[in-house]
Parts: C-alpha cells; sequence; structure tokens
C-alpha cells in the first residue's frame, strides 16, 4: 500500500515569465492526508490546477499512479481519479443537491450512454447514502442556489465523493464558514480520509491543527519544508516566512490576493 | 431506511409518471384543439399564417435547446433554417412533367445550363430529400460545433461565429444564379407527390403535417432536456468549466444539441417553404436569426412551452402590425427586445411561473407569505414554528 500515488519533479509553471511555481518537488503515498500551507500567493492554487489539468507545466512533470498526466486533458484527469473542491463552492445552482450529485456520479461520461443509459439503483442508492451524509436529505430537491454557504461547500465535496476519486484535492474547505461548520467539515474529512487520498489546502490554522498528520508548506512557489504540524511550527525558515506574521491564526488571512491570482477568463482559447 | 428510501423513491416515480401522463394528454388536446378547432376559427389566409408561424415554433425550439438550455446564443440559425427549405425545395423544382419541353428547372433554362448539376440529382427521391432536410443541416451545424467547441470558443466569440457564417452562405447562395437562382431563391413550386402544391386541400395538409411535427419536436426536446443529458446542459450552462473537472468533456455534448439544433431548424424551414412557396436567400438575413433568439427570448428562455409561444406571439403581433403600420414594426420589435431584457429576463413563461402566479394567488385571495424558500422547508424552523408559535 506504500505506492506513491502523486509524484511531482521539478515542475515550473510561468506566466508571462512570472514562476507561479518553481521547480517543484512534491510526492504523496497512497492513503495519505496532506495539508498545504502558505502565504498568500504561495503558488496553492497553481498547484491544484496543474495536478488537474487545468493549467500545462511549463517544465517538469506531473505523474499521477506513475502516469504523465501532461497529455491529458481536464475532464480525462478527472475521470482517472482526481476529483477537486474550489476555493469558493462551485454547484450547479439551478439543479438540485441530488441532480449535482447524480451528475457527478454518473459512471459512464460519455455523451451517448448519458443520454440513453438509466441511471442503475445503485448509483440512486449512493446518491441517497451521499444526500445523509453531507446532511442535506431534507434540502435534496431544492434548487442548490437556496443552499447556505456552508452547504454548498459540504454539497461539493459530497460531488467529489461522488465522482470516486482516489485523490480528493481540496481547496480551502473551510472558508467562511462556522466555527461549529468547520468542525464537522475537519470530521467529515478525517472519515474520508480512510479510503481516499486527499490533499487540502487550507489557511485556518485552527482547522489545519485538527486534520493534519503531515504538512507541505509552499512559498514563492517551492515546497519550503514537510513534515508534522510540530515540526513545521518550530521551522525557523516557517516562523519567517508564514506563521511569524500568523502564529496565533486567531485571524485568519483572507484568501482575497489568492482569488485575484487565480487565472479565470470567459474566453478560453488552447 | 433503505426500504423506506426506495418506498419513497417508488413514490416519487409515480407521481413523476402520472405528471408526464397529465402532460402528454394536454399536448395531445392542444395539437387537436389546433387540427380540428382552429381551422374552424380562423380564415383561410390567417391559417395559412398560423402554418407558417408553427413552423417557426420549430426552429425556435431549436434556439432554445442551444441558447435556453446550453447558454450558447447562436445568430446563424437562419443558415440552417435556409437550408432545409432549399432541400425541400429542390425536390419540388424537380417535379416536372414529362410532358415538358425540357426536364430541368425552369430558371436554369434561362441561365443556359444544359445538364442538371450533380448535386441536384439525389433530389429526384423524396426520401432522400426529406433526409436531407434534418442532416444538411445538422452536419454543417456539427462540423461547426466540433471545430468551434473543441478550441473551447463560448460566449460572445461563439455568436459572431455564427454570424459569419450566416455572411459566408448569404453571399455564396446570393451569387449562385445557374446552381440554385441566386437572390431570387427557389419558388413557383407545382406539385408535390402528384398533387398542387397551392391547393388549399394540400396546404391544409402541410398545417396539419406541421402541427404533428411541432408536438414531435417538443416531445423529443422535452425527452432531452428532462434526463441526465438535460441536466448536464444546464449544467454546462451556468459552469462549464466544472463540468470538465467532474469528468466529462463537454464538446461532445455541444456537438450533439448544435446539431440536433440544426436539424429542427432544417425542418422548420422546409415547412415554411411549403407553405410559403419560396424559400431565397433572404432567409439568411442576418436579421432574421435574430428575430428567431427574440422569439425565445420573449417567450421566455429554458422553457420549450415558452419558445412555441413566443414563436406565435410574436410573429401574429408582426403580422397584424405590420398590416396597420407597416413602417413601426421594426421600432416595435426592437422595444419589446428591450422590454423583455429590462423587466422580463425569463421571458412570459419565466414570468408566469414565478411573480404571475404569486400576482394570481393574490388576486384570488390565497395569499402565501412569500420568505425565502429555505426558510420554508428547513426542518429546523418548522421546529421552532411549531413550538414557538408564529
Amino acid at each position: 500500500m506504500n505506492e506513491k500515488i502523486l509524484e511531482i519533479e521539478n515542475l515550473t509553471v510561468s506566466f508571462d515569465g512570472f514562476k507561479a511555481l518553481n521547480n517543484l518537488n512534491f510526492s504523496m503515498d497512497a492513503g495519505e492526508l496532506r495539508v498545504v500551507i502558505g502565504p498568500n500567493g504561495a503558488g496553492k492554487t497553481t498547484f491544484l490546477d496543474v495536478i488537474t489539468g487545468k493549467v500545462k507545466p511549463t517544465e517538469g512533470r506531473v505523474l499521477f499512479k506513475g502516469r504523465n498526466l501532461r497529455s491529458y486533458a481536464e475532464h480525462a484527469i478527472a475521470q482517472m481519479g482526481i476529483g477537486r473542491k474550489f476555493q469558493t463552492p462551485r454547484v450547479y445552482l439551478n439543479l438540485t443537491p441530488r441532480e449535482n450529485l447524480e451528475l457527478s456520479c454518473n459512471r459512464n461520461k460519455r455523451v451517448f450512454p448519458t443520454l440513453f443509459r438509466k441511471t442503475p439503483s445503485a448509483e440512486r442508492r449512493t446518491v441517497s447514502g451521499l444526500l445523509e451524509t453531507i446532511g442535506l436529505t431534507h434540502k435534496a430537491d431544492m434548487k442548490a442556489g437556496l443552499l447556505s454557504h456552508g452547504e454548498k461547500q459540504w454539497l461539493e465535496i459530497g460531488m467529489l465523493v461522488a465522482q470516486s476519486p482516489d485523490l480528493l484535492l481540496v481547496d480551502e474547505p473551510v472558508a467562511g464558514l462556522t466555527d461549529e461548520e468547520t468542525f464537522r467539515t475537519g470530521e467529515l474529512l478525517l472519515s474520508l480520509a480512510e479510503s481516499h487520498s486527499i490533499i487540502v489546502i487550507e489557511h485556518d490554522m485552527e482547522f489545519v491543527h485538527q486534520i493534519a498528520r503531515k504538512v507541505t508548506v509552499l512559498h514563492e512557489g517551492t515546497v519550503l519544508c514537510e513534515g508534522t504540524m510540530d515540526e513545521v511550527q518550530h521551522d525557523p525558515r516557517v516562523i519567517e516566512v508564514y506563521l511569524g506574521r500568523e502564529v496565533d491564526a486567531e485571524h485568519p488571512v483572507t484568501p482575497l490576493e489568492d482569488a485575484l491570482l487565480e487565472p479565470t477568463g470567459t474566453l478560453e482559447v488552447n | 431506511m433503505t426500504a423506506e428510501a426506495t418506498l419513497e423513491r417508488q413514490g416519487i416515480d409515480l407521481a413523476k409518471r402520472r405528471s408526464l401522463l397529465i402532460e402528454a394528454g394536454i399536448v395531445a388536446a392542444i395539437a387537436l384543439f389546433f387540427i380540428f378547432i382552429v381551422p374552424l376559427l380562423l380564415s383561410g389566409f390567417r391559417l395559412s399564417l398560423m402554418g407558417r408561424f408553427l413552423s417557426l415554433a420549430i426552429v425556435a425550439l431549436g434556439i432554445d435547446l442551444i441558447w435556453g438550455y446550453t447558454g450558447l446564443l447562436s445568430l446563424g440559425h437562419g443558415v440552417l433554417f435556409a437550408l432545409g427549405g432549399y432541400a425541400i425545395a429542390m425536390h419540388l423544382k424537380l417535379q416536372i412533367p414529362p410532358t415538358a419541353s425540357s426536364q430541368l428547372p425552369e430558371f436554369m433554362t434561362l441561365y443556359g445550363v444544359t445538364e442538371l448539376p450533380w448535386f441536384w440529382q439525389p433530389f429526384y427521391s423524396f426520401p432522400f430529400s426529406a433526409l436531407a432536410v434534418m442532416l444538411i443541416p445538422a452536419l454543417l451545424a456539427a462540423l461547426l460545433g466540433y471545430l468551434v467547441f473543441r478550441n473551447r470558443i463560448r460566449g460572445v466569440y461563439f455568436s459572431i461565429l455564427t454570424q459569419a457564417m450566416t455572411i459566408i452562405f448569404f453571399n455564396f447562395f446570393n451569387g449562385q444564379q445557374k446552381l440554385i437562382n441566386g437572390t431570387n431563391g427557389l419558388t413557383d413550386f407545382q406539385t408535390f407527390f402528384g398533387v398542387q402544391v397551392s391547393a388549399p386541400s394540400t396546404q391544409f395538409v402541410f398545417y396539419v403535417v406541421t402541427v404533428l411535427l411541432v408536438v414531435v419536436a417538443y416531445a423529443f426536446c422535452r425527452w432531452l432536456t428532462s434526463g441526465r443529458f438535460g441536466r448536464l446542459l444546464v449544467a454546462i450552462r451556468d459552469d462549464e468549466s466544472r463540468v470538465r473537472f467532474s469528468g466529462y468533456d463537454p464538446t461532445g455534448f455541444k456537438v450533439l444539441v448544435f446539431a440536433v439544433s440544426g436539424a429542427l431548424a432544417g425542418i422548420a424551414g422546409a415547412m415554411f417553404t411549403l407553405q410559403t412557396g419560396i424559400i431565397s436567400p433572404k432567409a439568411m438575413d442576418i436579421a432574421f436569426s435574430i428575430e428567431m433568439v427574440i422569439w425565445v427570448a420573449v417567450g421566455g428562455r429554458a422553457s420549450l412551452v415558452g419558445a412555441i409561444i413566443g414563436a406565435l406571439l410574436v410573429n401574429f403581433a408582426k403580422s397584424l402590425l405590420s398590416e396597420q403600420f407597416p413602417e413601426v414594426w421594426l421600432f416595435l420589435q426592437g422595444g419589446l427586445f428591450l422590454l423583455v431584457v429590462m423587466v422580463l429576463p425569463s421571458g412570459l413563461v419565466g414570468w408566469l411561473r414565478t411573480r404571475g402566479l404569486e400576482l394570481f394567488r393574490q388576486i384570488t385571495g390565497k395569499r402565501k407569505l412569500s420568505t425565502y424558500p429555505a426558510l420554508e422547508e428547513d426542518p429546523e424552523v418548522e421546529h421552532e414554528r411549531k413550538n414557538l408559535g408564529d
């Protein structure tokens, strides 16, 4: 069981000369729960973008279960077993939670099977089970646009699980949640970690304490250090670049800067 | 729990089936009304207009699929519509009595063509022509769609490309006097299956066929949009890149929908041509393609009934108003579009479904407190309400 699920070698991504990721090396065992932290602009979101195929590496390579991801499009990578949750919850607002989950759960995602195949009862049962897990059973058939922020976060985590991926990438799952919701999200992630490999990106240090086993610190596009929460917290370099400003973490950094850095555009021409 | 869930599921399925049956009943009733009652109510002239507008409703359904559901604003459906019209018109132009002096469509002799161009040959066959009515526009749409969607061109850029297609085809068809009679288009149809095309009885048959085709097209679109496929279209419209990360490749879905939409436009064009007796490059005018979008916007995007109602309503308004005040129609049409965009962004049907319903309840006294729906359905709130009083 000790094979590597994800290996990243000498990864560099540059946008017009700006190196969002710089010679980054990273690897992760199957079944691991890893938390990635780092100050704003450290390249955390770009890191996820590269793994999911949204951004192609300028140099270096990303291996998922030993396969180089470079030549695969986003949907192919998703089908290989990588699921991603976005920073701001991205669920389909005009569909109900049940429909959201059913779309993700669909086993055969090509055009004609989606059109002609009836939803098997096994998938329906999975969806009902998931709705219960994320606590949305009683809201399963109203539009997702009417859910609260926390419920949307949970719905999106549910969509990830419905995809039954091997590797979950979770970008700031507790941004904008109450303390109690944050705690419950932590519990949920911990229970998911029993059967999945998970990478969590997070700012909220209390939350990181709750779930972290092994922490990777990113800074200026490279891995600054790696280790348990304790080791990381006492590493002088980390204190200098990140925890020094932020060590009590009463007020987590707003993800605004990160959001600004995330490349989004209405016209995507490859 | 699981037994309970299956029971509940079965209940939902049953309720769904029942509402589907009711809907089918309503649609059948409306179709029968159009076939048997409407001809008694309308004069011959108005009835023939109704037939034409019903065929326009078919293309409106196609636009609704691609725009209302999938979020791709096509401004080139006029071309797909015209191609369907040309396909059936070519078949009609080849219905030449064996006794005629020339076995070519009359405009060809006029321009000195002595032999039927090769691409006219298969149109002798009705089955081929009928297939061509759907397949030629569908294939063109699929080809354009594939090239555009594969390169992830979206939004306004897609609309501009479809407009460019309109101009290219408009100019090409305008310029080909010898092949397809250029600007004049194909007209002056004689017989179809041995009967006079322009005879009232034939025209009535066309009307009935159009009504039936609207029903078939509606049922087909309803099927497409109601299942998982339809929900995926909505998902693509709302957040395409999320769809990719869920493991779907949107390209194939969009190409298929665009092709289906093209086929519907082709059918509409053919029925329209049969009832107006002419198809010319004018149908590829950009203004006409934009008009189609207006019908759907007025009726209600992402509502199939809305598309049909919009097409009928706007066209009847157009014909009535332009009879009375021919010069103001265009202003009115522009004003109508502005009004819909600003006041009724989800169209007439969208408005009826939400505010209209509320208004109706208010008027009839069945007033319901309008609150945030999450509150209405939240079990915790429900519990508090019961225990603490309102």
